[in-house]
């Protein structure tokens, strides 16, 4: 019984790691734009950039899924524009942690540029910089090892947030523990299944907590 | 001949007027002083003149070439201002060296990168850096730290990491370099490392001009002193006669809050 268990979770276990992983190569890329958006000179981008960051980090992830994977379908002269099964369900939590992350990494992000003195970008504008060179060889590293804490804040967030994609029936990790206690692969009213899941998260966040030290004890060599 | 040439420059902040109808020229291998209360507008014109800050009026020439004139947007154009710059060094009061270079990166980083432009680029790679490295490294000794090239900002003092600045500034070799208060964010122990840097500059006739509250170390250093209060130049002149015989009311005043000067 234990190694059924074991192989569902795992299986379930594998969606969690992916839907994590997508998001975070997604959203630290998009919410470093949705960042540069936030402080543009130009106000109705920066306006519009603000309002977006509001709405989505105002309401519930759980909600914009719903609205993600179910609205289209009714709306959309085409019908849904998810694919079926797992692999739409899948797509749809995707897109919906990637925006929803983005929006919160780019507040982080912003707090991060702005943490960086104006002297140094005075300082690389003198020296006949562009404003990349700028960016790139000077802001870029500072700012890094400034969110390292807050940003693994949201990493660690993120990795239990992934949970919320069962809303949808996305055969992530609960899933797979709950499954058992309403019965599937011959078992049901299993409760330690679900409690269980519980040791997957630890383990993975306790990975996460050690390579982040270990990131932000690589920029320790300098200080900002 | 004037090296530099600033005809009636004018800068306002909201409703105030930072500087107003500012008009000097500067000769080759001349070294100038500023002094003056805080708020009279002395690292404004500094910042003007880098390009840091846009003058409402007047203009700024180097070398014959005008780089600045608020009357022709043809001289305002955004993507020309990073090389005028150029023509300008600027040694910050807070130093603002790069926290994650080295002393060495530090005054490599921006010979470095503008290299790239060059044509030759490609194909003289190798020997273009290390005559930055070189340069670098010469100018790093001439400070007195060629013992502290791998050091990081923060492993140095603050005399130390304004030295590695000026050097870092010395390493484009603008046609004027500019100080500003260079030595009011250090303790006073430390000051006098980084004035007798300046000082053998100046007798190397590099021409410069230095905002300080040094009033000995502008009498001694500079070939003329400019007082400034309230956004205007008050009084200018070789530095026995501001500092001993001040014309002007104003910097009289001003002076005698400096004892033994």
């Amino acid at each position: 019984m234990f190694w059924t268990v074991v192989g569902a979770l795992n299986e379930g276990f594998l969606q969690t790691l992916k839907l994590f992983g997508i998001t975070l190569v997604g959203a630290l890329p998009l919410g470093l734009i949705v960042a540069f958006g936030s402080m543009s000179r130009f106000t109705p981008l920066r306006w519009f950039t603000r309002t977006v960051v509001w709405i989505v980090r105002g309401t519930p992830l759980m909600l914009q899924l719903i609205i993600l994977f179910y609205v289209p379908g009714k709306i959309l002269p085409g019908g849904s524009p998810w694919p079926t099964g797992e692999p739409g369900r899948f797509l749809a939590s995707a897109v919906a942690f990637i925006l929803n992350y983005a929006c919160y990494f780019s507040e982080i992000y912003r707090g991060g540029i702005q943490g960086v003195p104006a002297g140094q970008r005075e300082a690389g504008q003198v020296l006949g910089m562009t404003d990349r060179q700028i960016f790139f060889r000077i802001t870029l590293l500072q700012m890094i090892k400034q969110i390292i804490p807050p940003m693994s804040n949201e990493i660690i967030t993120l990795v239990k947030d992934t949970s919320i994609a069962r809303i949808i029936s996305l055969q992530e990790v609960i899933w797979a523990g709950y499954s058992f206690l309403k019965g599937s692969h011959g078992y049901s009213g299993l409760l330690w299944p679900l409690f269980f899941t519980g040791v997957y998260y630890l383990a993975f966040t306790g990975v996460l907590t050690l390579l982040l030290g270990a990131l932000e004890k690589k920029l320790d060599y300098f200080k900002a | 001949m004037s090296i530099l040439e600033v005809r009636q420059l004018a800068k306002h902040f909201g409703a105030t007027q930072v500087l107003q109808d500012i008009s000097f020229s500067l000769d080759q291998g001349e070294a100038v002083a500023i002094i003056g209360s805080s708020g009279s507008g002395k690292t404004t014109l500094l910042r003007c003149l880098n390009f840091l800050e846009r003058p409402d009026g007047g203009s700024i020439s180097v070398k014959g070439q005008t780089l600045f004139d608020a009357a022709d947007p043809a001289t305002q154009q955004p993507e020309q201002i990073r090389r005028k710059r150029l023509h300008f060094g600027l040694v910050f009061q807070n130093f603002n060296l790069f926290p994650q270079y080295t002393a060495l990166e530090n005054v490599m980083l921006a010979s470095q990168l503008l290299a790239r432009e060059r044509p030759d680029y490609q194909s003289g790679k190798k020997a273009i850096l290390a005559e930055i490295r070189q340069k670098a490294e010469e100018l790093l000794t001439e400070v007195g730290l060629q013992n502290r090239m791998t050091n990081y900002p923060h492993q140095l003092s603050g005399g130390q990491q304004q030295r590695v600045a000026i050097a870092r500034a010395l390493a484009l070799s603008p046609d004027i370099l500019c100080f500003d208060e260079p030595t009011s964010a250090l303790d006073p122990e430390l000051t006098g490392e980084v004035l007798r840097v300046i000082r053998s500059l100046a007798q190397r006739n590099t021409t410069m001009i230095i905002v300080t509250h040094e009033m000995d170390f502008a009498r001694d250093v500079a070939d003329r002193i400019i007082f400034m209060d309230e956004g205007v130049i008050v009084e200018q002149g070789p530095p026995e006669q501001v500092i001993h015989n001040p014309r002007e009311e104003r910097t009289r005043k001003f002076l005698s809050h400096f004892s033994g000067v």
